[in-house]
This record gives structure tokens, C-alpha cells and sequence, in this order.
């Protein structure tokens, strides 16, 4: 047993944390939401320079990391700077789904991924579909030379930056199958495709797809025609442990903020964190974190394992993170009392970054099913 | 024992709903649906609508121009009111100033301001709080010093909800420094006209300016504006929060939000099935409702203990922090049956004017800024941490 991270690793997590905390302000975010892709330039090159993106990816992809505990100890800064930078979307979702699906053909993107020139995004998610993996009804129809797509999707993270959309798509069987999905590679600016985008809450931008008969050539279908599903679950695991380190970070960060919000605030003539009511409530808010990061811990240990347990653990850790995220973001909140409700003050962002943590790869419930049917029933 | 509304009181129910169906403007009760912003002309428009039945304040007695309704039909009104979807009364005129004017007011205060606040003359914004003064409200450090027939009022209040609409603010001031902080404040009604106040919108995290900082430099206030007497203003501001916590339960409230929440679950898919029939989602909701059901009778019980007109006492704590925990309970399940949807942040696309399409389903767009924005219910009105203190000394004399 040994829970202590390499040296690599550690340098590279004073690195990007002293990074993020010198560069990243209430003002920089402010500049970043406002504007067009969600994000900072500055900062994605800033990351880039550091080899933060490079870490993401297997020696293989042109990188030079991309296990769980890389993908944990990255994301734990990301998370505790409230950085907002699409570093999941890009690095470990579509650039993840890339390097595993896209071949010797995918190199050169990679390389320019990791280099911070080029921006990715996975459009997966449907109208109707929510979390579900399997559920794919955008189509994808054989042509002389290529394929013809035609469909919507829907809350496409980072779709308003990406020079490229990864889109999941049926090529046979039932909108439930996970067999006959596959994945094409299409340009952001290729005819047909429609793009509605709008800010999402926390940071960071979304959009709604529709793609009415947009043609693709048959260089454009990753990997085998209708067999992306393991690689896409696999994307999947990488990501939700992305998320979820990410979520430490912002509870561990909102934890301090917290603490020292208590011991400065003064109401009846002493700091209110001497009452002792709100001392309990800062213990138990402590305690869930600490359940969090060996939740995460456990995630990344056996994110490259065997499937099944892999997916055991993404299932326990994000519905995990799920519980202990609201605890955090609403404790905290409520122990600020009216300050807590202004965007004023960091902790407002940050608690919004992390309630909509839940909103992605399956929220709490979601995860709870998947984990009864893999561990209990 | 007896849980039926005695059919009095049922009539009643069916002339409020009657009412409602007959005059509350469909724009307003789709907004309210939709959880789109009202803006101050929905408000006054709909005070006016309510004012014309004499229903604006129905809880005033009649010689003020109220209906001197019981706390049992006061119930019975909000729940129809947000059943109906059907904008809130403002409260700071309504259900703040006014039982204190009528109860403490000089005969000259009563009979300008409580008409005023019947025909919408003036917006009242609450003035307590402020930078060092939340829920030590005793602690109040705006000043205000005697200056021949005036008051010189200098310092600042904050979290002022809606004081960018009021053209009056009531305030608690300290008129005396010495003794113990309860005994030097006054309670002071300032024209926000006045020169020297400034105010500064706080922008929440539901993207919304719902509060202010209100500034006052050297701010000249008549004598007159002073309520009672000086020095006792910190017993009117008790007797206020009191009338503040009636109907602090939200039962009304709730119950319509709870039915929204059914709706959307009925509607959201999960694997192909509607998202009520997913096991642990309707077992949350079933929690929720069972949990409101036995609220909603601790609420009746504690509003027939207390007779018509009289808020209740410590109990309304109780009603507090459960009904508020019910409530939060029910904006946080909504927030998670929304799905991926609840990520979209527009708030443009909750004001007027807007005609953009609704991104995802219109349910989904208020969602979670509601559900951030009700993290207030547990903050105002006395925190629930607050609540629990008075329980514990109040009613288990610890
Ligand atoms: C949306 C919103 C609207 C508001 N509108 C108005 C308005 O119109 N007018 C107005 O005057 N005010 C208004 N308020 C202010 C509100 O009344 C205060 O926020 C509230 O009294 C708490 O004060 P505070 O924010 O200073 O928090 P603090 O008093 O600093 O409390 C911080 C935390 O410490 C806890 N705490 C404090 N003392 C104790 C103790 N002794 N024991 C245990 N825990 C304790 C609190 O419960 C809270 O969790 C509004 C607030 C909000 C959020």
C-alpha cells in the first residue's frame, strides 16, 4: 500500500497549482465567461506550455501519462481553481475517444490537442436520452463514399470551441442497442450542421446540435462501423473520474473557504465558527470529503483494470460524489449565510461548478441503478 | 378531532378559486408556471387585481381595510394563491409594515401609509440587515441622530430584496448607544428619495439582482417618520419577524411544486420509460410527499392554536426549518429530474421580451436557478440555525 503520489506527479501538481493560482482571478473568469468559447485563451496555453494536456494522453496518443491517478491529480487543480477550461472535453472525453477509436490517422490532431491548438468536443448526449450510454437515435446512413448524418444532440460541452465534434451515431439496430453505434469525426464547420450555443451554469459553454443530411466521407468513421460502444463507455469512465477528481478539488477548496469564512466572521460578539452547532456541521462536511477523495482514489486505482470493475467503481464514486457534492455546496452556502448567495464572492461560482458536477455521466440516481445491477442484484 | 375545513371555510376556498380562475391574467399565471421573472409592473398590476376584492391584505382587520381573516383562511387564500400559480403578495407593505403601523403607528402614520399600501402608492423595502448585522440583528450600527424636528441617518443596510423598486424603506436604526444593544434602536421610515441614500444592486447566484446594499450619508429623516416610541424599535422588529415567519411553511408553496415536479418526471424519459417510474426517482418524490403531508398538518395545527390575527409564537420555527427543508428538498429533486438540461444557463430566456426557443424543454430552463435561489429560505427570515436556538430555549428550556 502506498498513497503517495510519484514525484512526477507531484511536480506536476505544484506546478499547475501554482499556475492556476497565480493566474486565475474573479476578473479572468469573469473575461473567460464572457467570452465566445466560455474560456480563457491565455489559460489554455498556459496549460499547454505546462504539458497539463500532455499528461492526459498515453505515450501512445503523443503523451505522456493518461492513467487514473494522472487524470486525478490534474483534475483535483482544475477543480480546486474553479478553472473552467475545457480540458475534460477536449483532453480526456473526445481527445480520449480520438486516441483510442481514431488510428494512426488521429496522430496529428493529437499532437496538435496537446500542443493546445485544437479544440475538441463529444456530442453524444440526446434530447431525450439523458445519461444513457446505448441510446443513440441520430443516424448515420452508408453512402457511395461516405455517410449521411442526420439527428440532434443536445448540451454539447465545448461544441462552441471545437474545430471538431465527435458524434455518436446509429448505424443499426434499436435506439437502445449498444451494438451499431459509431462514432464520426465531423468538422465544426461542416454544411448541415446547426449550432445553438449558450452558457451553461458554472462556467464553460453548451449547444444543441441538429444535423440535417450532413456528409461525411468514410475516413471520417472512427474505428469499426457499429462497435464503438466499449471504447465510448471506456471514455466515459475516463471522464467521470476526471469529474470527480475535479469535484474534490472545488469541495476541498469551498472547505477552506469555509473554515476560514467561520473563524473571521463575527456575529453575538465572537466568531461564528466558536458555535459549536456549526462546528459539527464543518466536522461532518469534512468527513464526507475525505469518504470523496478514497472514492476517487479507488476510481482511478481501477480505471484501467478489468471493465467490470472499473465500471463498479465509476458507478460508486460518482453516485458518491453526487451525495457529497450537494452536502458541500449546500453547507457551505447556508454556513455564509447571505454572502454565500452572491456571485460576488468566489464560493458562488465554485458551488455551482460543482452542483452541475451531477449533471454529467449520470447523476446520482443513474449511478445508483447501474450499481445495484453490477454489485447487489 | 376534526381534519375537515368546516364549510365555511370551504365556501371560502371555492370563492378564492372561483376568483382566481375569474381574475388572475393568464400571463401572469404562465409565468409564474414557467418560473419567468415578474417584473415590478406584474407585482403592481396584480396588487391592484387583488386590491379591488379587498383581498390585497386580507390578514389586516377590516377598519384598515383587510378582511380580518383567521390564520385558518389565510391558509387557505396562499394555497389557492400558489395553486393557481398565481404571483406572491409582496410582502414588506403587506405582511411587514403594516400589522406594526397598526399595532405601534401614530394615528397620522396609520392613516397615510396603510391606504398607500393598499393602492400601491409605495413599495416598501425592508431595512434590518446589514454588513455586520445578520442574525445579530441587535447589533444594528446605522445611526441616527436627533437634529431639531429631523433625524441624520448615516450607514449602510444590505441583502434589501427588491429595494431597486421601493420608493420607501422602514429601517432599524440606533438612536442610543449605551445600555444593551436591544434598547437603542428605532424603528424609522425613510423616503429612499431622500438625498443621500444609495443603492447598489448584489447580483445572487441565480444570475438575478434580487438585493441591495442601501447607503445613507447624512440622510435627513423627519421626526415624524419615527414609529412608537425611540429606543423601542428593536420589540416592533420582533413583533414584525414574527408576522414575517405566518405562512413560513409554504405548504401552498410546496404542493405546487411538488405536483410541477411530478409533471416533468412524467414527461423526462430514463431508458426509454417516463423518469417517475425509475424506483429511487419516485421513491425520493414519495419521501417529499410524505414528509409535506404530516408539514402541512403541523402547519393547520399551529395556526388554529393561534387565534385569528396573532401570529403564532416559537412553534413558526418548527414550521420554518421543516417547511423550508421541504421545500429545498423538492427544488433540488426537480433541478435532478431535469437532466442534462439543468446545465443551460440563460437568464435572458426567463425575462420578458424574450422569444428565442427554449433550449430543452421550457420546464427545464428555470430549474436550476430556482433551486439555487431557494437556498435564501433557509438563510432569511431568521437562518434555521437561528430557529433552532429559539426551539431549543423557547420550547425545551435549555
Ligand atoms: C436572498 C436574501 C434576501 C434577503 N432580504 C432581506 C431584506 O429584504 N431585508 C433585510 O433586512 N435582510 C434581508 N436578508 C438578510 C437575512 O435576513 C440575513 O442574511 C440573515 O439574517 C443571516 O444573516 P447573515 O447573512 O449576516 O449571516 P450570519 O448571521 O453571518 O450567519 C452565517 C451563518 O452562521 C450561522 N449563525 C449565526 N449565528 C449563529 C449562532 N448563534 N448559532 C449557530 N449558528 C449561527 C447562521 O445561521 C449562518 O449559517 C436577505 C437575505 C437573503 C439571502
Amino acid at each position: 500500500m502506498n498513497f503517495e503520489l510519484t514525484q512526477e506527479r507531484r511536480m506536476m501538481q505544484d506546478a499547475l497549482r501554482r499556475y492556476l493560482a497565480n493566474t486565475i482571478t474573479t476578473a479572468t473568469r469573469e473575461a473567460a465567461e464572457a467570452s465566445p468559447t466560455g474560456f480563457s485563451d491565455r489559460i489554455w496555453e498556459g496549460l499547454a506550455e505546462l504539458g497539463v494536456i500532455g499528461a492526459l494522453f498515453t505515450e501512445d496518443q503523443g503523451g505522456y501519462g493518461g492513467s487514473g491517478f494522472d487524470l486525478a491529480t490534474v483534475f483535483e487543480e482544475i477543480g480546486r481553481a474553479g478553472a473552467v477550461e475545457p480540458l475534460l472535453d477536449t483532453g480526456v472525453l473526445a481527445g480520449g475517444l480520438l486516441g483510442a477509436l481514431g488510428g494512426d490517422a488521429a496522430a496529428q490532431t493529437l499532437e496538435a490537442v496537446i500542443a493546445g491548438t485544437h479544440q475538441l468536443a463529444l456530442a453524444h448526449t440526446e434530447p431525450a436520452n439523458r445519461y444513457a450510454l446505448d441510446r443513440v437515435s441520430l443516424t448515420a446512413e452508408k453512402t457511395a463514399g461516405g455517410y449521411c448524418l442526420e439527428g440532434r444532440k443536445s448540451v454539447v460541452v465545448n461544441a462552441s470551441a471545437a474545430h471538431d465534434l465527435l458524434v455518436t451515431a446509429r448505424t443499426s439496430g434499436q435506439v437502445s442497442d449498444s451494438a451499431g453505434i459509431s462514432v464520426f469525426r465531423v468538422a465544426a464547420d461542416a454544411p448541415g450542421l446547426e449550432i445553438r450555443d449558450y452558457p451553461l451554469s458554472g462556467g464553460g459553454r453548451g449547444a444543441e446540435l441538429t444535423l440535417t443530411r450532413v456528409e461525411v466521407a468514410d475516413a471520417a468513421l472512427l474505428g469499426v462501423e457499429g462497435e464503438a460502444h466499449a471504447a465510448l463507455v471506456h471514455a466515459h469512465a475516463r471522464a467521470t473520474l476526471a469529474i470527480c477528481a475535479e469535484a474534490l478539488g472545488l469541495m476541498d477548496r469551498i472547505r477552506v473557504l469555509t473554515t476560514d469564512y467561520l473563524q473571521t466572521r463575527k456575529q453575538f460578539g465572537k466568531p461564528i465558527g466558536k458555535f459549536q452547532a456549526l462546528q459539527h456541521r464543518m466536522a461532518d462536511v469534512l468527513v464526507e470529503i475525505e469518504q470523496a477523495r478514497s472514492a476517487v482514489i479507488n476510481l482511478a486505482g481501477n480505471l484501467d483494470g478489468p471493465s467490470a470493475l472499473r465500471d463498479l467503481h465509476v458507478a460508486a464514486t460518482k453516485n458518491l460524489i453526487s451525495r457529497v457534492g450537494k452536502l458541500v455546496a449546500e453547507e457551505s452556502i447556508q454556513l455564509h449565510g447571505g454572502i454565500g448567495m452572491t456571485m460576488e464572492y468566489d464560493l458562488g461560482h465554485l458551488a455551482k461548478r460543482l452542483t452541475m458536477v451531477d449533471h454529467r455521466f449520470g447523476d446520482g440516481i443513474h449511478h445508483l441503478d447501474r450499481f445495484i445491477r453490477l454489485a447487489v442484484a | 378531532m376534526d381534519l375537515t375545513f368546516t364549510p365555511a371555510e370551504e365556501d371560502f376556498r371555492k370563492e378564492v378559486r372561483a376568483f382566481l380562475e375569474a381574475k388572475l391574467p393568464e400571463r401572469l399565471a404562465e409565468k409564474g408556471r414557467l418560473g419567468r421573472h415578474l417584473s415590478k409592473q406584474d407585482h403592481e398590476e396584480w396588487h391592484a387585481i387583488l386590491n379591488e376584492r379587498g383581498w390585497l391584505a386580507g390578514n389586516w382587520p377590516r377598519e384598515y381595510g383587510g378582511q380580518g381573516w383567521s390564520a385558518v383562511e389565510r391558509h387557505i387564500f396562499e394555497e389557492e394563491m400558489t395553486r393557481a400559480c398565481a404571483p406572491r403578495i409582496v410582502p414588506f407593505g403587506v405582511a411587514m409594515l403594516g400589522p406594526v403601523l397598526q399595532t405601534f403607528g401614530s394615528e397620522e402614520q396609520k392613516a397615510y401609509y396603510l391606504p398607500r399600501i393598499l393602492n400601491g402608492t409605495d413599495w416598501w423595502c425592508q431595512g434590518y440587515s446589514e454588513p455586520g448585522a445578520g442574525s445579530d440583528l441587535a447589533s444594528v450600527k446605522t445611526s441616527a441622530v436627533r437634529d431639531g424636528d429631523h433625524y441624520v441617518v448615516n450607514g449602510q443596510k444590505t441583502w434589501t430584496t427588491l429595494g431597486q423598486y421601493a420608493n420607501m424603506i422602514f429601517c432599524l436604526v440606533r438612536t442610543n448607544t449605551e445600555g444593551k444593544p436591544q434598547e437603542g434602536i428605532s424603528f424609522l421610515l425613510i423616503d429612499m428619495t431622500t438625498p443621500g441614500i444609495t443603492v447598489r444592486p448584489i447580483v445572487l447566484i441565480d444570475g438575478q439582482p434580487e438585493v441591495n446594499e442601501v447607503f445613507f450619508d447624512n440622510v435627513r429623516v423627519p421626526a415624524a417618520n419615527l414609529v412608537g416610541e425611540e429606543n423601542k424599535g428593536w420589540t416592533y422588529a420582533k413583533y414584525l419577524l414574527t408576522h414575517e415567519r405566518t405562512n413560513i411553511a409554504g405548504v401552498g408553496f410546496a404542493q405546487a411544486g411538488l405536483e410541477h415536479l411530478k409533471s416533468i418526471a412524467r414527461l423526462e424519459q430514463d431508458n426509454g420509460r417516463p423518469l417517475i417510474e425509475n424506483p429511487h426517482f419516485a421513491a425520493r418524490i414519495a419521501q417529499v410527499q410524505i414528509d409535506l403531508m404530516a408539514m402541512a398538518t403541523t402547519n393547520l395545527r399551529v395556526l388554529s392554536q393561534a387565534a385569528s390575527g396573532q401570529a403564532p409564537g416559537a412553534e413558526s420555527s418548527m414550521l420554518k426549518i421543516k417547511g423550508t427543508q421541504i421545500r429545498q428538498e423538492i427544488n433540488a429533486l426537480t433541478r435532478v429530474a431535469v437532466g442534462p438540461y439543468a446545465m443551460p444557463f440563460v437568464s435572458e430566456a426567463l425575462e420578458d421580451g424574450w422569444n428565442g426557443d427554449p433550449i430543452g424543454p421550457d420546464y427545464a430552463m428555470p430549474a436550476t436557478a430556482t433551486y439555487f435561489n431557494n437556498r435564501k429560505l433557509s438563510i432569511y427570515g431568521g437562518s434555521n440555525e437561528i430557529q433552532r436556538t429559539i426551539i431549543s430555549k423557547a420550547i425545551l428550556g435549555l
